[in-house]
């Protein structure tokens, strides 16, 4: 039982990889709280957006999660 | 008349912008005009040289659908015949393209506003996220504030 955490841009250099598995969690704020502090701080950031399974997700705290979930972490774009 | 659907296509390798663009005219016979953009990877001088790569990273659930939608947008606003949304991902060089746009249209005004809108939203709203490389040492890059600017002007 487990999720798949998604660390795009910056976020990369702060979790050290681009993905990680950790045991599942059945909220965002479990997750967060079984993470480094720093890098659960660096999620957590106002402007960092969050897909679950790739959809967008616009309210974090109502977020229910299931085993195989993937978590990514979507900091501002920056493309062209 | 039933819009052409558009070519919307996240590139993982190299492309010509100049063969696809030949293609894409050859395709759009019926168009008057057809307006492109091709965005590249720029050599720098002065304070900005030395940058040696520039990295796009893309998120696969979301870029491309993402870039799918700005592209059916796109064609709800104008009249156009043909779209083209070419995008790179991974490790570029100095000189190499990166973005190629073309809107093909009966008259030359949706074409132009077509491709303009679509550069804008493509460069501030996509799913990309950009390194450069300089002395050896990779850095991301931030989002300019100009590129908020120029999005904003669409309301």
């Amino acid at each position: 039982m487990a999720l798949r955490l998604a660390f795009l841009g910056r976020l990369e250099d702060v979790a050290g990889a681009s993905e990680r598995l950790v045991p599942l969690a059945p909220t965002l704020d479990a997750v967060f709280a079984a993470l480094d502090p720093a890098l659960a701080e660096a999620l957590r950031a106002p402007r960092i957006r969050i897909a679950v399974n790739g959809a967008l997700v616009s309210d974090a705290a109502a977020v229910l999660l299931g085993d195989s979930d993937e978590i990514a972490f979507l900091p501002p774009v920056s493309g062209g | 008349m039933t819009p052409a659907m558009a070519d919307v296509r996240l590139l993982t390798e190299a492309f010509d912008p100049a063969a696809e663009l030949t293609a894409f005219t050859a395709a759009h016979a019926r168009a008057g005009g057809i307006v492109s953009f091709l965005g590249q990877v720029r050599i720098e001088d002065g304070a900005e040289a030395g940058v040696e790569a520039l990295e796009l990273r893309h998120y696969e659930p979301l870029t491309l659908p993402a870039m799918r939608t700005l592209a059916e947008q796109v064609e709800a606003r104008w009249t156009l015949e043909g779209l083209l949304v070419l995008h790179r991902s991974g490790i570029m060089c100095p000189g190499d393209p990166i973005v190629l746009v073309a809107a093909a249209a009966r008259h030359r005004r949706d074409a132009f506003a077509a491709a303009d809108f679509a550069m804008d939203h493509l460069k501030s709203e996509s799913w990309f996220w950009k390194r450069e490389k300089t002395g050896g040492t990779w850095r991301w890059i931030e989002p300019r504030q100009q590129d908020f600017a120029d999005l904003a002007r669409w309301g």
